[in-house]
């Protein structure tokens, strides 16, 4: 439509574009060079699969009465059935549940509770960070102090007073470790969107008239987006160790929902009885969950920090 | 009534080591689809009077006193919500380093969109289309391939054009380009200058092109304003100022320029350096590197004004 050639040098001619390479992709294929790294990504994705799968999966549904037997209980690892019909691959419980689906179904649970907790801690973190950030001042200063109160609170005592006082269940461990995991993300986001604010593409689209809210959510929260990933799996391990120490405690899930905690923690009466396979295997799984959660994050953090210059 | 009158304008940064006055009783007026050029050693106040304008002063700095009428409207009473309106609309602006002045990770075309979405209600369809259309208007060849792109697949000419295209896109009344080209190498700078040019020619709209460079607005500014530690020392049509400088310091930087024809013969720069801001001599802040300087230029020059021509000095140069 506009017939203007607007070119006084004609530009050497074009070859077309590539694809673009969408910070994503160019991401993993970074992640990927360190093999540690992918190792774990490669443990951390068959655990989630795993778990998320663990109905179809496990040998047996633990918690349905009509499958467990008490004659069946305390059987070593990789025994066979009164019935023959079932080996199981890891022992039983006291209870007679086969150790192998229950750290299947222990796995969702851990797992669950930590992505979720963590999610809603990154969601009311990020919005406390992001509005200290824009507002500065003593907006900014209240929120901080608060935050520092809150990191200051060792993360055990809080989940344990706040469980003593509002009593067990699935829902009231979840809140209690939202409420001890927010801060950290207040805290980071705050400091990454300060950094943002300060550079010139901030300045170049308050120059283009559009509204501070919009550029604190689209402009300034996806550039922090770095410190954010990596804050968020270092809590998800955090998350799934804490539960699992209020639940070895007895203070966190109930026995009907059992986490990788609680099958560490029913399993310990037995530990000196020789009956090793009901504490160490779930503590085994526990532990590969964690590992490979923070040497993923710990990889993130490697890849993400030289950033991909502008 | 002239797009832009700017009249004794004072910005101030308040400091712990003292008040810095950046802007000093800096007036000009821009017309209309013209281009106006102002030239100033770093530390000017060149890039301050772009800020100023547009009210993107940073703490500590402020407009402490004039008047910025643009289109007849007082800029300095407008509201965030007005200057919301007016920026990206009908002022925008280009920054210096393309580098910096887009989003890492938006592409370059979202990033256009969400200019025109924001001061326009139209349709995605529409709104692809507009940046299509701004694409080519600065010369990108492929538009449509490449406004998917992100910034750090472009090379630092395209980038320009870019924050260019997003300047001009709502077809605003008036652009102020901060150094747009210091950035660049100098074929693309060339090309840069001729389609400005162009551009403002053709759309009307009124440009104000702040460089270091004379040699850059000789061709494309109508008007140019000579900066001095913060006041507008020289003003008046490009050619004129640029032929016949009255300001000893405008002959200063035009001597400073190499020519061929000087080619193994000494550079010629002005002896001394620029004041700093918190001591600034009194009366003619030149005063201490010119030749023509005598008692009287301890007392402020008054603006001269002859024949569409100003100047702020005791012993201007006469020609003959």
């Amino acid at each position: 439509m506009n017939q203007i050639d607007s070119l006084a040098v004609k530009p050497p001619p074009e070859l077309a574009p590539a694809a673009p390479q969408t910070p994503g992709r160019l991401l993993l294929k970074r992640f990927l060079r360190n093999r540690i790294g992918s190792g774990a990504l490669l443990l951390l994705s068959i655990l989630i699969v795993v778990a998320l799968c663990a109905p179809l999966i496990a040998p047996q549904d633990p918690y349905d009465l009509a499958q467990v037997s008490i004659l069946e209980a305390e059987r070593p690892p990789y025994s066979m059935s009164e019935d023959g019909q079932m080996r199981y691959l890891l022992g039983t419980d006291g209870a007679g549940r086969d150790m192998f689906s229950a750290i299947l179904y222990g796995l969702r649970i851990s797992l669950g509770i930590g992505v979720l907790s963590a999610l809603a801690a990154l969601v009311v973190g990020t919005s406390v960070g992001l509005v200290a950030a824009h507002m500065g001042g003593r907006v900014d200063a209240f929120l901080m102090r608060v935050v520092d109160v809150q990191l200051s609170i060792p993360t055990i005592l809080v989940a344990l007073v706040l469980l003593a006082v509002l009593g067990q269940g699935l829902d009231k461990t979840l809140l209690a470790l939202v409420l001890v995991q927010w801060a950290v993300f207040a805290r980071n986001v705050r400091g990454a969107a300060l950094v943002e604010r300060g550079k010139d593409y901030i300045e170049a689209a308050i120059g283009q008239g559009l509204p501070p809210r919009r550029i604190m959510f689209r402009h300034v929260l996806p550039n922090c987006m770095a410190p954010l990933i990596v804050t968020a799996t270092n809590q998800m391990a955090g998350a799934i160790s804490l539960e699992a120490t209020i639940s070895f405690l007895g203070i966190g899930l109930p026995q009907t929902e059992p986490s990788l905690g609680l099958l560490i923690s029913n399993g310990f009466d037995y530990i000196l009885s020789n009956q090793y396979w009901i504490s160490m295997f779930p503590g085994l799984a526990l532990v590969l969950l964690v590992i490979s959660i923070s040497v993923v994050g710990d990889q993130l953090r490697v890849v993400l920090n030289p950033k991909l210059d502008g | 009534m002239a797009l832009l009158e700017v009249s004794d304008l004072v910005t101030e940064f308040h400091t712990e080591a003292g008040v810095a006055r950046a802007l000093d009783q800096v007036s000009f007026t821009l017309e209309r689809g013209k281009v106006l050029g102002i030239v100033g050693e770093s530390g000017s106040g060149k890039s301050v009077t772009a800020f100023s304008l547009i009210n993107l002063l940073d703490h500590p700095g402020r407009v402490a006193s004039g008047s910025i009428m643009f289109q007849g409207e007082d800029l300095r009473q407008a509201s965030a919500r007005r200057w919301s309106q007016l920026r990206g609309d009908r002022i925008a602006m280009v920054f210096q380093d393309p580098m910096m002045s887009l989003n890492p990770v938006t592409r370059v075309g979202d990033q256009l969109a969400e200019t025109v979405q924001i001061h326009k209600k139209v349709g995605r369809a529409e709104r692809e289309q507009l940046v299509i259309k701004a694409l080519t208007r600065v010369g990108i060849p492929a538009p449509r391939e490449r406004m998917r792109a992100y910034p750090h697949q472009l090379s630092g000419g395209m980038r320009q054009r870019i924050a260019i295209a997003n300047a001009l896109i709502n077809n605003p009344d008036l652009i102020i380009a901060d150094e747009p080209t210091t950035a660049l190498d100098v074929t693309i700078q060339a090309q840069i200058l001729y389609e400005m040019k162009e551009l403002a020619r053709d759309s009307g709209t009124a440009l104000i092109w702040i460089t270091h460079d004379i040699s850059v607005v000789k061709d494309l500014a109508d008007d140019l304003c000579v900066m001095y530690a913060g006041r507008v020392i020289e003003r008046g049509p490009v050619d004129q100022v640029i032929a016949h400088p009255q300001h000893p310091y405008t002959r200063g930087l035009i001597d400073s320029l190499p020519h061929a024809e000087n080619h193994g013969k000494r550079l010629y720069s002005i002896p001394g350096g620029t004041p700093p801001l918190l001591a600034l001599p009194d009366g003619c802040t030149f005063r201490p590197r010119c030749t023509r300087a005598t008692d009287i230029c301890t007392q402020l020059p008054p603006v001269v004004s002859v024949e569409g021509r100003e100047h702020r000095c005791f012993h201007p140069l006469v020609q003959s």
